[in-house]
């Protein structure tokens, strides 16, 4: 979404799902993860909206929705391709929209080439380095800033990494080659057309499984719900980000959104549900390796040596983005206070540099290969949540150390006591030599401190009861940290260590446990003058050293000296947009590029659909919500040539961030695996892609290595001992990897077991019993769960055979209370190339029943199976022989109906 | 089935003084809206410290809990059904029975009904009638609550329920139920339940109000041509005297494990009494008939 509208993040609130028309759950099963966040999605259905859910099998979202429509896992760019496809060859598109606050009038280069000219692959690869150069991609007659290309050839980090979220870079404010008639050949919205003319309702039901009808349904709900009298949004959540080709999901959306005219309008919008309760909060003041907070991209090494160099390689031309030097410098006050000074660059030296992907699972790798040799792991769990896990235990074997903080003992803290291995005896605990140190971490209720929820909204919450006993806070530990690295440091003349020296580190503590102040934490967030006054607004922001804040998104949740966030005006006693509940980035404002709200003009569309519309009279934006435009630029304002930053973008530019202010179609930069989303297989995938040649998205990122073998695909040898779709997903009942509701006893009880759902069909194919055991396998290992057998999974007819898919909620491991097999063991660690998330959502892999044998016994099914044979006494279940009716079935026998 | 006797007039009012009277209070449980999300289940248990369950998958749908007993007092029902499918309209969604649709025509419809069932609190409460210590009680609130301090685990109350909702707990010996959060409501907030219910599936309030507020409900669905819609103990006039916790319904009662006509089981006991009366009466009166006759 950061490349398509300039800030990554979703872009409105689960209350305006009420006011939209119709809805296209995908990606996602909101009743499930989001149940609170679901009544607002029962409101727009009690006030007639159709609500569609399209899911590889029907779930507690799908029974609540008007039409499920079961898709193949892995297939969603064909599916939603298929609707910008509908969309233009009916002219179905809401053209004014499209003309003036997109870049559909934007024309391309002429050596440009598109996965229709090469079949499957864009204009700019190169084989040998896997990597694309996107220079062909770029708007006619602007040149791609030359350092940036150039240094992003040599190193490993992608674009993507250095774009952050904030929309890519381009030279100039406006495109010079434009066609606002939109018929140019070389013109952004007949390069889409051309992109997706084979996107037909036929190749959709060939390549998804959805019946034509069913499909065509979906299209014309959505076109019938979009224009100027009525708005459709769009929810995903982990079900689109957890692929090889995630990122190009959801590019597919914002094309369809952006098409319909659905961004920055009220019950319009994409819904990004995050995954975890705060987890927005950990992107904006990130744990993310490669940003800083409010999505400016960490420096790399060699490249940005001094801060003039960074700030004029991620400024851009046009946009709030033009700004970056206020919001850095500001920063790196906020880091390092009055050591930080003009002469020294505000101590940007000090910063750590990037050498390249230093995402997780190549420190993993590294792990394993011996350079990396200390992990600090708070509040995660790999070896159930990760891809794999058993690598994972191997990885963190080798370590030196390893520190866990949480607050129950997950199975990455004991994975040398309690991990199957050990269970099955193949490794001691005595051998392995990593030195475990387990911090017992507070709860959310015994600490205070703030949420970022799915919405972008901050949500103080107080401390309830005092942690127990050596229980401590994240805030607590890391300041403490801190404290005492800096003590150990202070006689220290080594220039190594004069970045921790040179830290601001000094906030008040309270209590007997010296637990830091949350809220003086949030006030150097928000920031403040150089009078030390709060500011409100990264407005105010300055380059000069004189103002300090933390996080210029957040930049005035502490405005006028108050706690934004901790404000909770009830709903009664204000407007459905609920403004003074909490504080949502950026400014408070709760639609992001809400000035699309209203037409060029400055009127609002329709007055059904009115949300922020142009004063005359008083010479500003004005509406229900913040305006996300400069207050007083007047709709037909036109830049002068020598503006920069937001004084670039004229009045019909609602999406501030981008350089050029327009909803990016094609994305010319920002992206490594391509301008537009398409259609490529799942890395392991029963069916080889009808569409183009080249199979898998070429820029994924893969570790084929020992311990992390894939499957064949489809036209390799040995795709047949892998012959269904398997995808995982969440119950309502659990959290993520377990560590909070495993360990329940009221939860535990509510889904205690691991059980796989199939079909009656492929129940029948495999001799599965109901409620029996089945093991599941695949080429990284065999895991075994409990049988439901359920009509809401379906075989799907997929180009001619029919294809079956299993299902497993992913939250089980061998602690606490409700104990299963980690479902996520069964996949090999891949990685989306731009953001590096593992693609979990799709895979192949065989299912028989019985029970899994243990010990040598598992590892010598799992690798006689990859060659498909049974190995003689390690039948599934312990017991069956070689070949017997219960056993995993030869080559010959496979799930395709062209049997 | 008809009343062959009137049903035992259930008192109401809990001794208020006049003019000081409150309304019924009770739920209404809208299993249209229901996600089953089991957060009241969870709430229920936390909020009366209820123990929890043995862990064990038992395979039925999403429900491992599968009825209401002394430890359990909400119970999320999962029923998949596949449905007769009906012919689509060009352009239009399927909605015809509040259901929806897969799309595979081969296989029909698949439906997955969900509700949260609970204690219906009768207006004519067998359980209450043939408690034998009074330790079942009615409450100001019209509820129907055991008394932990006074029951002796008896069990009558047990077999008595016509939906098998009150049990006994095996180690402590006593029966438990639904007490409708008596002591919330004491507090004058709303049930555990009906707080923690994200979609407002679970509606608690003065039982008039809530009647006529489903009566609307049904009549929308119905409009929207959900046919199979339908109120269950909304009534004063079934088996059991309406309830004071009734539902909305998307199929036959059976299909959720509901009995399709509850009666109150104490209903018949009056008459059967009466019955066994005149039989013992009229078995006397033929003994002492016989006796005279031998005299003479």
């Amino acid at each position: 979404m950061g490349t398509s509208f300039g800030r990554g993040g979703a872009t409105t609130f689960q209350q305006d799902l009420a006011n939209a028309d119709c809805i296209l759950i995908q990606g996602s099963n909101m009743a499930e993860a989001h149940p609170v966040g679901y009544q607002w999605v029962v409101e727009a259905k009690l006030k007639g909206a159709k609500v569609i859910h399209v899911d590889p099998r029907f779930s507690r979202t799908s029974a609540m929705a008007d039409l499920h429509v079961p898709i193949r896992a892995g297939t969603d760019i064909a599916f939603l391709g298929g609707i910008v496809n509908y969309i233009l060859e009916g002219g179905r598109e809401f053209r004014e929209y499209v003309a003036n606050f997109t870049n559909a009038p934007v024309i391309l280069r002429e050596d440009y080439q598109d996965t229709e000219d090469l079949d499957g692959l864009f204009s700019g690869f190169d084989k040998e380095t896997g990597r694309y150069d996107a220079s062909s991609w770029m708007y006619e007659g602007m040149e791609v800033s030359s350092g940036l290309g150039a240094r992003m050839k040599s190193s490993r980090a992608g674009t993507g990494d250095v774009h952050g979220s904030g929309g890519a870079h381009l030279e100039h404010g406006r495109p010079p080659a434009t066609d606002p008639t939109l018929e140019h050949p070389r013109c952004v919205f007949q390069v889409l057309k051309r992109h997706y003319a084979r996107y037909t309702p036929e190749l959709v039901e060939q390549v998804c499984g959805v019946p034509k009808q069913t499909f065509l349904q979906v299209a014309q709900a959505l076109c019938a719900n979009s224009g100027r009298e009525r708005t459709s949004a769009i929810v995903y959540s982990v079900g689109w980000t957890q692929h090889s080709v995630g990122v190009q999901y959801i590019r597919t959306a914002a094309i369809i959104q952006l098409l319909l005219g659905n961004m920055g309008r009220p019950g319009g919008g994409i819904m990004a549900l995050r995954g975890h309760a705060s987890i927005q909060g950990s992107t904006d003041i990130p744990t993310l390796y490669n940003l800083l907070p409010g999505y400016l991209p960490m420096p790399h090494a060699g490249h940005h040596e001094h801060l003039a160099d960074y700030l004029d390689d991620i400024r851009l031309p046009g946009g709030f983005f033009g700004n970056v030097d206020q919001y850095t410098v500001s920063l790196l006050k906020a880091y390092f206070g009055d050591a930080a000074t003009k002469e020294n660059d505000y101590c940007f030296e000090h910063l750590p540099k990037l050498t390249g992907d230093h995402s997780i699972f190549p420190v993993v790798m590294g792990m394993l290969d011996g350079w990396c040799k200390g992990f600090l792991l708070p509040g995660e769990n790999p070896v159930v949540g990760s891809p794999n896990g058993r690598l994972h235990r191997r990885a963190m074997a080798k370590l030196d150390w390893l520190v866990v903080r949480d607050m129950v003992m997950i199975e990455s803290a004991n994975f040398w006591q309690n991990g199957p291995e050990i269970e099955s005896g193949k490794v001691k605990p005595e051998d392995i030599g990593t030195e475990v140190f387990f911090l017992p971490a507070a709860a959310h209720t015994e600490k205070e401190g703030s949420f970022t929820n799915t919405q972008r909204l901050l949500q103080w919450h107080r401390k309830a009861v005092d942690p127990p006993g050596d229980c401590r806070s994240d805030l607590w530990f890391y300041y403490h940290l801190g404290r005492i690295i800096r003590r150990k440091l202070a006689e220290s003349n080594d220039p190594k260590d004069q970045p921790i020296k040179d830290l601001a580190w000094d906030y008040p503590t309270e209590g007997p446990n010296q637990e830091p102040s949350a809220e003086a934490v949030l006030r150097e967030i928000s920031g403040w003058d150089a009078g030390g006054k709060p500011l409100s607004s990264y407005l105010q922001l300055a380059d000069d050293g004189s103002t300090t804040c933390g996080c210029w998104i957040y930049c005035g949740v502490y405005g006028d000296g108050v706690n934004q966030a901790d404000r909770r005006k009830p709903g009664s006693e204000q407007t459905w947009v609920a403004p003074e509940w909490g504080w949502a980035w950026p400014l408070n404002r709760r639609i992001l590029y809400n000035r699309a709200s209203a037409d060029p003009q400055g009127k609002p569309w329709s007055e059904r659909k009115r949300y922020v519309w142009w004063d005359e009279e008083q010479g500003k934006w004005t509406g229900v919500d913040n305006p996300d435009f400069n207050a007083t630029k007047r709709p037909d304002y036109d830049p002068p040539e020598d503006a920069s930053a937001d004084a670039a973008l004229d009045g019909s530019s609602p999406f501030v961030m981008q350089a050029d202010g327009k909803g990016w179609l094609f994305a010319p930069s920002g992206l490594v695996d391509g301008p537009l989303p398409t259609h490529y297989e799942p890395w392991e995938s029963p069916m080889a892609n009808p569409l183009y040649g080249q199979q898998h998205n070429p820029t994924t990122e893969t570790w084929d290595r020992p311990g992390n073998r894939y499957n064949p695909s489809e036209g390799h040898r040995g795709t047949e001992n892998y012959p269904f779709v398997v995808t995982t997903y969440r119950l309502t009942e659990h959290h993520t990897a377990g560590g909070m509701s495993r360990t329940l006893p009221y939860l535990s009880q509510l889904q205690p077991e691991l059980f796989c759902e199939v079909s009656p069909e492929l129940a029948e194919l495999r001799r599965l019993q109901h409620g029996g055991w089945a093991t599941i396998i695949t080429a990284r290992t065999a895991i075994e769960a409990r049988v439901l057998v359920t009509r809401r999974v379906k075989p799907l007819t997929v180009e001619g055979r029919t294809v079956h898919q299993v299902g497993l909620p992913y939250h089980w491991g061998p602690n606490g209370l409700a104990t299963g097999d980690a479902p996520n063991e069964l996949l090999a660690i891949l990685a989306d190339p731009n953001v590096h998330i593992m693609e979990s959502k799709a895979a192949t892999c065989d299912i028989m029943p019985g029970r899994r044998p243990r010990g040598a016994r598992l590892d010598a099914l799992v690798e006689a199976h990859g060659r498909g044979s049974q190995p003689e006494g390690t039948g599934a279940s312990e017991g069956h022989k070689a070949g017997e009716a219960g056993g995993a079935p030869s080559g010959a026998e496979t799930g395709g109906g062209s049997q | 089935m008809s009343a062959t006797t009137p049903l035992p007039t259930p008192t109401f009012g809990g001794g208020y003084a006049d003019g000081e009277e409150r309304p019924r209070m009770g739920f209404f449980t809208d299993t249209s809206i229901c996600i089953g999300c089991k957060a009241c289940e969870v709430a229920c248990k936390e909020w009366n410290l209820v123990p929890s369950n043995p862990l064990e998958f038992k395979g039925a749908s999403f429900d491992n809990t599968l009825e209401l007993n002394a430890d359990n007092w909400r119970h999320v029902a999962f029923i998949e059904q596949e449905v007769a499918l009906h012919p689509v309209g060009d352009g239009t969604l399927t909605m015809a029975d509040g259901g929806t649709a897969v799309t595979d025509e081969a296989h029909g419809r698949v439906r997955w009904l969900m509700s949260s069932d609970v204690c219906k609190h009768c207006s004519s409460a067998a359980c209450l009638e043939v408690c034998p210590t009074g330790a079942l009680f009615r409450t100001e609130f019209g509820t129907v609550v055991v008394q932990e301090d006074i029951c002796n685990g008896c069990g009558y109350c047990v077999p008595a329920c016509p939906f098998g909702v009150i049990g006994r707990r095996e180690e402590d010996g006593r029966a438990f139920k639904c007490t409708l959060c008596y002591d919330r409501l004491k507090g004058g907030m709303e049930p555990a339940c009906a707080h923690a219910c994200p979609t407002d599936s679970i509606q608690f309030g003065p039982v008039d109000e809530l009647r006529e507020r489903a009566a609307g409900r049904l009549a929308e669905l119905r409009e929207g041509g959900v046919d199979d819609a339908r109120l269950y103990l909304s009534e004063d006039g079934d088996g059991v005297g309406g309830a004071g916790a009734f539902f909305l319904l998307l199929d036959e009662p059976e299909v959720y494990g509901l009995p399709p006509d509850p009666v109150s089981t104490t209903r018949d006991l009056p008459g059967m009494w009466k019955a066994a009366a005149v039989a013992a009466g009229t078995l006397a009166a033929g003994v002492v008939a016989a006796f005279l006759g031998g005299r003479r």
